[in-house]
């Protein structure tokens, strides 16, 4: 197929404005698989909000090492404790970051560790209850120095 | 692999059921897989992928680690003392090296 010089200039303009709008859309989707990660813990089940709390610095000046600590209210009997928590950061390249498992003998479901952020991001950690429940928690972090050595 | 150091902080005793903190601290320098050489290739991912704590050989808590989580592997986390005992600490590394540390608490 012969193009003259106006069809290829259409077609430059065309490709630039996809460009533009697909970047500009996709930080605002997830950047990564988080969101599948989450729907495979869950089972497509919906999550309550209030019984877990993640927390997390709003300001993360180096990327490399976040401090974060997940807590979820929860008796720790051995009919009603949480089975696990899972970690995910939606703008690392592998959105996964750590399962947490508990057991009746944890006590308190609270864990804390140090993460690794490439960038801004909102991490996410969704916990799963012994009565097949499920709750979960979100904290927007602003990294400054990235932790991904770029 | 060398200098792979655990330490682990655990109260030498406790009421009978009291619940205590524990921090763990190993030393390792959780290669993600995403880091570049001065040549341009990508370092292989070299990570402990595994941490676990058990009390008398109950599991008490564990952890599926992926290479978001930052070197030298901090972990803090609540443990429920029935009785006297020993907890143990295991991490598994990617090449299968198993590192283990354990620590005796006495019920007053």
């Amino acid at each position: 197929m012969e193009l003259n010089r106006r069809q290829i200039m259409a077609l430059g303009v065309g490709s630039a404005a996809f460009a533009t709008t697909m970047s500009l859309s996709l930080p605002a989707l997830a950047a990564n698989d988080a969101q599948a990660l989450i729907n495979a813990f869950t089972g497509g089940a919906e999550a309550g909000e209030g019984a877990l709390s993640l927390d997390a610095p709003e300001i993360a000046e180096n990327g490399n090492t976040v401090p974060i600590e997940v807590t979820v209210d929860s008796p720790m009997t051995d009919d009603d404790y949480v089975e696990a928590v899972l970690i995910v950061a939606n703008g690392n390249p592998n959105a996964s970051v750590a399962t947490f498992h508990f057991t009746p003998m944890s006590g308190e479901a609270l864990a804390s560790t140090r993460i690794r952020l490439a960038k801004t991001q909102d991490v996410i950690a969704v916990a799963r209850m012994s009565n097949g429940t499920f709750a979960i928690d979100r904290k927007t972090v602003k990294v400054t120095i990235g932790g991904c050595g770029g | 692999m060398a200098n792979v150091k655990p330490r682990v902080k655990v109260p030498k005793s406790a009421d009978a059921g009291e619940i205590i903190t524990i921090k763990t601290l190993i030393s390792h320098p959780m290669e993600s897989g995403q880091r570049k050489d001065k040549e341009g290739n990508l370092i292989p991912r070299q990570i402990i992928n595994r941490f676990s704590c058990e009390f008398n050989g109950t599991p008490v808590f564990a952890c599926d680690i992926e290479p978001a989580v930052s070197s030298n592997p901090y972990f803090e986390f609540k443990a429920r003392v029935p009785e006297s005992g020993e907890f143990k600490f295991i991490w598994v590394d990617d090449d299968g090296s198993v590192y283990e540390e354990t620590k005796k608490i006495e019920v007053k």
